[in-house]
């Protein structure tokens, strides 16, 4: 991660909310373009989940690591505390590990 | 009443800041890189989002792509809630910076805007102050634990980031949208350089159709 990156999505995201307080005398957005902006970022967190969860970049990532996401995905679910969901996907993960699990 | 809320939200930004600084320390950035990341970007899901992608190899212009669509969402949040910053160039500038989920949806929850101001601002610099002290707090910790590998934090990234996007996941048509997104990425990452695939999801907002309109914006870090 260069910093060089850090600093251009660092900028590109203060233009974006520095948009709003500007423009909102002169610009309305339609419904259906917020929506879909609403929704493109969770299009794009879930891709991301589902690829870090199955792969390893090329292929099948292996059970320890998917059967992990799936348990701290179900603990999200049943709304238990982030950091639960976060120690059970990683304790998962680590144990099946130590068992042999691929 | 407020502040309470504030506060709880508060500590719940410091929990996700830890587990932020952790998991990067553990994906291979040096500590001082995820809190860099968190005072300048200051956007809890792009900041996942940028760190996954390279952790997983692919490019720093696909992370920051993706970090940028993300981030889009925070125009429509600005138009909203914009005169609630204030009218004065600082205000606007710092309020800017301030501007995420959880601040909007605190703003946009008060019909007084003298209470709005306040709800945004309270909420706004809190976060800002527990999300860095949490990524520290998580990033210096993170150097002690060593090997990712080992103890499972390569589960921990994804499943914090799921833990993020369920709540938006409820709305059936961003869900079809989302899942349409997920199979694509998954079908086209044998073939594509990493971090493509990512971006290429998007493609799953054809899939996106609502009838009814979002009483107000979905919340996420």
């Amino acid at each position: 991660m260069p910093v060089t990156a850090v600093l251009i999505l660092a900028a590109g995201t203060f233009a974006i909310r520095f948009a709003g307080p500007l423009l909102r005398d002169r610009v309305t957005l339609p419904d259906r373009v917020r929506e879909i902006i609403s929704a493109s970022a969770t299009v794009l967190l879930l891709a991301l989940v589902a690829v870090s969860a199955l792969t390893n970049g090329k292929q099948f990532g292996g059970w320890a690591l998917a059967l992990g996401v799936v348990v701290g995905g179900l603990a999200a679910w049943r709304k238990l505390p982030f950091v639960v969901v976060i120690v059970l996907a990683a304790a998962t993960t680590a144990g099946l590990r130590l068992l042999g699990v691929g | 009443m407020l502040l309470r809320d504030v506060a709880a939200v508060a500590l719940g930004a410091a929990v996700t800041g830890a587990s932020f600084g952790a998991i990067s320390v553990g994906s291979g950035l040096p500590w001082w890189m995820p809190v860099l990341m968190s005072l300048v970007i200051f956007a809890g899901g792009s900041q996942f989002m940028a760190v996954g992608i390279v952790a997983s190899g692919g490019s720093p212009a696909a992370a920051v792509l993706a970090g940028l669509v993300l981030n889009a969402r925070h125009l429509p949040f600005g138009l909203a809630v914009g005169d609630v910053l204030g009218n004065g160039w600082l205000a606007r500038i710092v309020g800017s910076h301030l501007l995420i989920d959880e601040s909007t949806a605190f703003a946009m929850a008060q019909r007084d805007p003298a209470r709005a101001r306040a709800a945004y601002w309270a909420c706004g610099v809190s976060l800002f102050f527990t999300w860095n002290a949490g990524v520290l707090i998580g990033a210096l910790a993170g150097q002690a634990i060593g090997d990712p590998g080992t103890f499972g934090l390569d589960a921990a990234f994804p499943a914090a980031m799921l833990a993020l996007t369920l709540p938006a996941l409820k709305d059936a048509a961003t869900r079809n949208a989302a899942l349409t997104g997920a199979v694509i990425a998954l079908a086209t990452t044998p073939f594509l350089p990493a971090g493509v695939p990512v971006l290429l999801a998007l493609a799953g907002l054809v899939a996106f159709r609502s009838k009814k309109e979002e009483p107000c914006p979905s919340p996420q870090s």
